[in-house]
């Protein structure tokens, strides 16, 4: 079954981060995705930019409006997921639980079913 | 000779072309690999070019060549001397036995995951191309990969001989290859948006591999019981979804649509691994299916049969899901509080409560017992909790019916 993983990010708590704690950091990703691509469980991963950097997109009466920034003005941003098959529930925590932010205080991993999908896999 | 008759040729020759490599190489992984290419350089050739005269010996000089290849790449001295003089006598291209069996219990290792069992039961046993499952099972091709060969390199690990298990274990060893093959068959029936047709022929290849095991194991009462389940489901599926993909729950499918042949095969084999005095959950399902597949209407439904037969499985092989059943049966053999009463007792296990499928069994008692309003709570509560847009829709339609 497939799961997201998602980490919820929070500027200020990585800005706080020391060179080695982000340095660490980058290095658990690394860790942890070469295992899963080992272990035969990725599907694909996908690290967003800032949230500075996102534009919000509404219509009006057919009209398009785009407002630059987020759509909350939220502490947590979508970081980034993971998209895993896994065996079961269990398995998808275990590994959400190896994911360095999950360690961090202030930072959010989650792990949400995949409902429904469809589009071409080879990305 | 048409690409999908090809395809049909190929399947069947693999396991027996992979079978003589193991018997004269040894090295299952090696091999498995060897034959793979083999078939993929014939599933490109034989179309257009047609037939070798042997198709068999074909595929078996040319995996054996490829296996041959592989090891003097692997540039291990001593194997390459060994293996030199063995490449002079290709393995016997008549078999004088059929190894489907001792593959199975390869790839079925109990080493292995049972997504990794599957896919690896798909590709050395089912003669599928590593693609072919990774869209059946909606991954892509690279994690598949992956998977089958680190699969192949835990079958090694374990020092697996290419023999039957010994007796005391056998028989445990066959209840984990009859359980890949039912999951292989459910993985078809579950019907998913865009995967349609991949998945209907994923439960083809379950009940193709199971016919290969019940021919080899014919007094087998569960292997007997596991075919008759199958065919018996998969009579119904035309039957089971519009054609717009929505689901057609049993009490309203129409029953003219299901496949006859595949009834009277089904009934057969279920009435016959009953016969014996084994009694496996496989033959109950069996049984169950067979009631509602003599029942001309769904109002002729022999329930009292019904309920009987889960009560039997409920205690030789306890799970929810099957106390979940009992209870619609019950509800049916007596009124939709006694079915309800049932559910009390699985609703003390916290995470059964919040079980989909709980909720849902718990909707129809109660929309049974004229509480609309609960009712409607739990359909839009079990269309939340289903992790399948086909069973979400089917839910969520259930719960509009109640406020129409």
């Amino acid at each position: 079954m497939q799961f997201v993983i998602s980490m919820h990010i929070n500027p200020a708590v990585l800005d706080a981060l020391t060179d080695e704690e982000r340095q660490a950091l980058g290095q658990g990703h690394g860790e942890f995705l070469e295992g899963l691509k080992a272990s035969g469980e990725l599907i694909i991963t996908q690290a967003l930019v800032d949230p500075s950097q996102a534009a919000v997109v509404r219509v009006h009466d057919g009209q398009r409006v785009v407002t630059d920034g987020p759509f909350l003005e939220a502490k947590e941003y979508l970081g980034g997921f993971y998209l895993v098959d896994v065996e079961d529930r269990d398995r998808a925590l275990e590994l959400a639980a190896q994911i360095p932010d999950a360690a961090i205080e202030g930072l959010g991993v989650e792990v949400r079913q995949v409902l429904f999908s469809d589009g071409q896999l080879e990305a | 000779m048409t690409r999908s008759a090809v395809e049909d040729l190929l399947r069947e020759l693999t396991p027996q072309v992979l079978g003589a490599l193991v018997r004269r190489y040894g090295r299952f992984e090696g091999c498995e690999d060897a034959v793979q290419e083999a078939v993929l350089a014939a599933a490109v050739k034989w179309p257009s070019q047609g037939l070798p005269d042997n198709p068999r010996a074909w595929l078996t000089t040319v995996a054996s060549h490829r296996l041959i290849d592989q090891i003097r790449s692997e540039n291990a001295r001593r194997e390459r001397e060994e293996l030199a003089s063995a490449a002079d006598v290709p393995p016997e291209d008549v078999p004088d036995t059929d190894d489907t069996l001792l593959l199975l219990f390869l790839c079925c290792h109990p080493t292995l995951t049972a997504a990794s069992q599957t896919a690896l039961t798909l590709r050395a046993v089912g003669g599928l191309t590593t693609a072919e499952i990774a869209r059946a099972f909606l991954v892509p091709e690279a994690t598949m990969a992956v998977r089958i060969s680190r699969a192949k390199q835990r079958v090694k690990a374990a020092g697996s001989t290419f023999e039957l298990p010994p007796a005391p274990e056998r028989e445990e060893r066959l209840r984990v290859v009859l359980h890949v093959l039912y999951l292989i068959f459910n993985e078809g029936y579950t019907a998913s948006s865009g995967a349609v047709l991949e998945r209907v022929h994923l439960a083809d290849e379950a009940i193709r591999l199971t016919r290969l095991v019940h021919a080899q194991l014919p007094d087998d009462a569960e292997v007997t019981g596991l075919l008759a389940l199958m065919l018996l489901t998969h009579a119904r599926r035309r039957a089971r979804t519009t054609a717009d993909g929505d689901l057609v729950p049993l009490a309203e499918q129409d029953r003219g649509a299901w496949d006859a042949d595949l009834v009277a095969e089904g009934l057969d084999l279920a009435k016959s691994s009953l016969s014996g005095t084994d009694l496996g959950p496989y033959q109950l399902q069996a049984a169950i299916a067979a009631t509602h597949a003599v029942a001309a209407t769904a109002a002729d439904t022999d329930w009292r049969q019904v309920h009987a037969l889960y009560l039997i499985l409920e205690r030789i092989a306890p799970n929810p899901m099957v106390t979940l059943n009992r209870a619609i049966a019950l509800a049916e053999v007596e009124d939709p509080q006694a079915g309800l009463a049932v559910l009390k007792e699985l609703e003390e296990d916290e995470r059964m409560a919040k079980h989909h499928r709980l909720l849902s069994v718990r909707a129809h008692l109660l929309e049974l017992a004229g509480e609309r309003d609960a009712a409607y709570e739990d359909y839009r509560r079990a269309a939340k909790a289903t992790a399948s847009s086909a069973e979400q829709r089917f839910l969520e339609e259930r719960a509009r019916r109640l406020r129409g």
